[in-house]
C-alpha cells in the first residue's frame, strides 16, 4: 500500500524545486496581498539555517536592518514564497550559522565560494 | 440519518490550502465499505445499514487470490454472516420454506458497524461499496473513534486539575488533588468526586470537522485538525450532525 501520508501531503510540494543552501546570499520573493492586489516582497540575507522535511521543511534568512539583526523563517514549500534567487554562494564548514548572531560588522562576512557543478550561477 | 463511512486513522500532516494557507489535517483512509445487512423495521424493529470495513484476513492471505484463502482469523460465525454456509440447520430452514437473508458475498470484515437510517429505507442493497465518494460534497463530518488508552491517570492528566504548589511547605503530594469533601456532615464522599483511574481507551466524538480534500483514486480523506485514537485506529465517520 503506498504511503498515504505521503500522497496526501504530494500536492503541496513546490513543483519548481529551489536549489539554495546554508550559506548562501538570498533574495527571497514573496506573495503579499495588499487588499486584493498581490505584490512581491523582497527578503535579502544570508540562509542560516533549513529545518525538517517534506511539507514541513523550513530555512531561516538573516540580515541586518539599521543596526539590528532580522531573521525571517519561511516555509520552503508555500506558494507565498514565489521564488529565492541566490546572489552569492558562501563558504560554510556547518549545517546551522547560529553563530553568526554573535558576530557584528566584517566578522559576519563569509567567504565566496565557485559555484559547483549544476549549481545555479549566482546573479548579484 | 444517511449512511456514513468506516476508516482507518492513518496520521496527521499539513497541507497548502488555495490561498497559500497552511493547514493541520487528519489523513483517514475512508472506505471502501461493504453494505453487510439492511435492517428494516418489520423485521428488525428499526431501519438501519450494516457496513463493514478492512477485510478479517492473515497478510498471507490477503496476497492470495479469492478462491486460495483459508481465512482461519475469522471464526465460522464472521464468515457465515458474509456469505451462505452450508449447515444442517440451514438445511432444514431451507426445508421448512424459511427465506434465508441476503448475504454480500465478501470477505468477513474487521470493523462492523451499523448505521441508523431513518424511514427513507437507506436505499442501500447488501453487498452494495461504499467509497469516500459519500463525501465529496460533504462540508463538515463528525468522526467517532476510540481514544487512546493511558491507564491509571492521576487528577491533573484525567481532570485537568490544577495539583498543588511547588513549594510554600507542600510536601510530596505535588500532582494531587486537594479536599474531596466535607467533614463530619455528610460523613462521606460525594458520587462523582472525580478522583484518579482509568483514562483513555473511551469512545470520544470530534465533530463538525471540516473536510479539506476527498481523493477517491486512494480512498483517502482530509479532515481539519485532530481526530481520537492511536494512527492505525478504526474510526466512524459521519456527515455532520451539528446545525449551522
Amino acid at each position: 500500500m503506498p504511503n498515504l501520508i505521503d500522497l496526501a501531503e504530494q500536492s503541496s510540494l513546490r513543483e519548481n524545486e529551489l536549489k539554495f543552501t546554508v550559506g548562501d546570499t538570498v533574495d527571497v520573493h514573496t506573495r503579499i496581498l495588499e487588499g486584493d492586489k498581490q505584490r512581491i516582497q523582497i527578503f535579502t540575507g544570508v540562509v542560516i539555517a533549513m529545518k525538517g522535511s517534506g511539507v514541513r521543511e523550513t530555512f531561516t534568512v538573516r540580515r541586518i536592518v539599521a543596526g539590528e539583526g532580522v531573521e525571517r523563517t519561511f516555509p520552503l514549500h508555500s506558494p507565498k514564497v514565489a521564488d529565492v534567487k541566490i546572489k552569492r554562494h558562501g563558504r560554510v564548514r556547518r549545517a546551522k550559522l547560529y553563530y553568526l548572531r554573535d558576530r557584528i560588522g566584517k566578522a559576519t562576512r563569509l567567504r565566496e565560494r565557485r559555484a559547483k557543478k549544476g549549481e545555479i550561477e549566482t546573479h548579484g | 440519518m444517511a449512511v456514513g463511512l468506516l476508516g482507518r486513522k492513518i496520521g496527521m500532516t499539513q497541507v497548502y490550502r488555495e490561498g497559500g494557507q497552511l493547514v493541520p489535517v487528519t489523513v483517514i483512509e475512508a472506505g471502501p465499505c461493504t453494505v453487510l445487512q439492511v435492517r428494516t423495521a418489520e423485521r428488525d424493529g428499526y431501519e438501519a445499514v450494516q457496513i463493514g470495513f478492512d477485510d478479517l484476513l492473515s497478510d498471507k492471505d490477503k496476497e492470495r487470490p479469492a478462491d486460495q484463502r483459508n481465512r482461519n482469523r475469522a471464526s465460522r460465525s464472521e464468515r457465515g454472516h458474509v456469505v451462505a454456509l452450508a449447515s444442517k440447520r440451514q438445511k432444514a430452514r431451507q426445508e421448512a420454506g424459511v427465506e434465508s437473508s441476503p448475504r454480500p458475498g465478501c470477505e468477513p470484515k474487521r470493523f462492523v458497524r451499523e448505521f441508523r437510517t431513518g424511514d427513507d429505507g437507506g436505499k442501500c442493497q447488501v453487498g452494495q461499496e461504499l467509497t469516500v465518494e459519500l463525501f465529496a460534497d460533504v462540508a463538515h463530518v463528525d468522526v467517532v473513534g476510540t481514544s487512546k488508552g493511558r491507564g491509571t491517570a492521576g487528577v491533573m492528566k484525567r481532570h485537568n486539575f490544577h495539583g498543588q504548589k511547588a513549594s510554600h511547605g507542600v510536601k510530596r503530594v505535588h500532582r494531587h488533588a486537594g479536599s474531596i469533601g466535607m467533614s463530619a456532615d455528610p460523613a462521606r464522599v460525594i458520587k462523582g468526586t472525580r478522583m484518579s483511574g482509568r483514562y483513555g481507551n473511551s469512545q470520544v466524538t470530534v465533530r463538525h470537522l471540516e473536510v479539506v480534500r476527498v481523493d477517491v483514486a486512494s480512498n483517502t480523506l482530509l479532515v481539519h485538525g485532530a481526530i481520537p485514537g492511536p494512527n492505525g485506529g478504526y474510526v466512524l465517520i459521519r456527515k455532520t450532525n451539528k446545525l449551522g
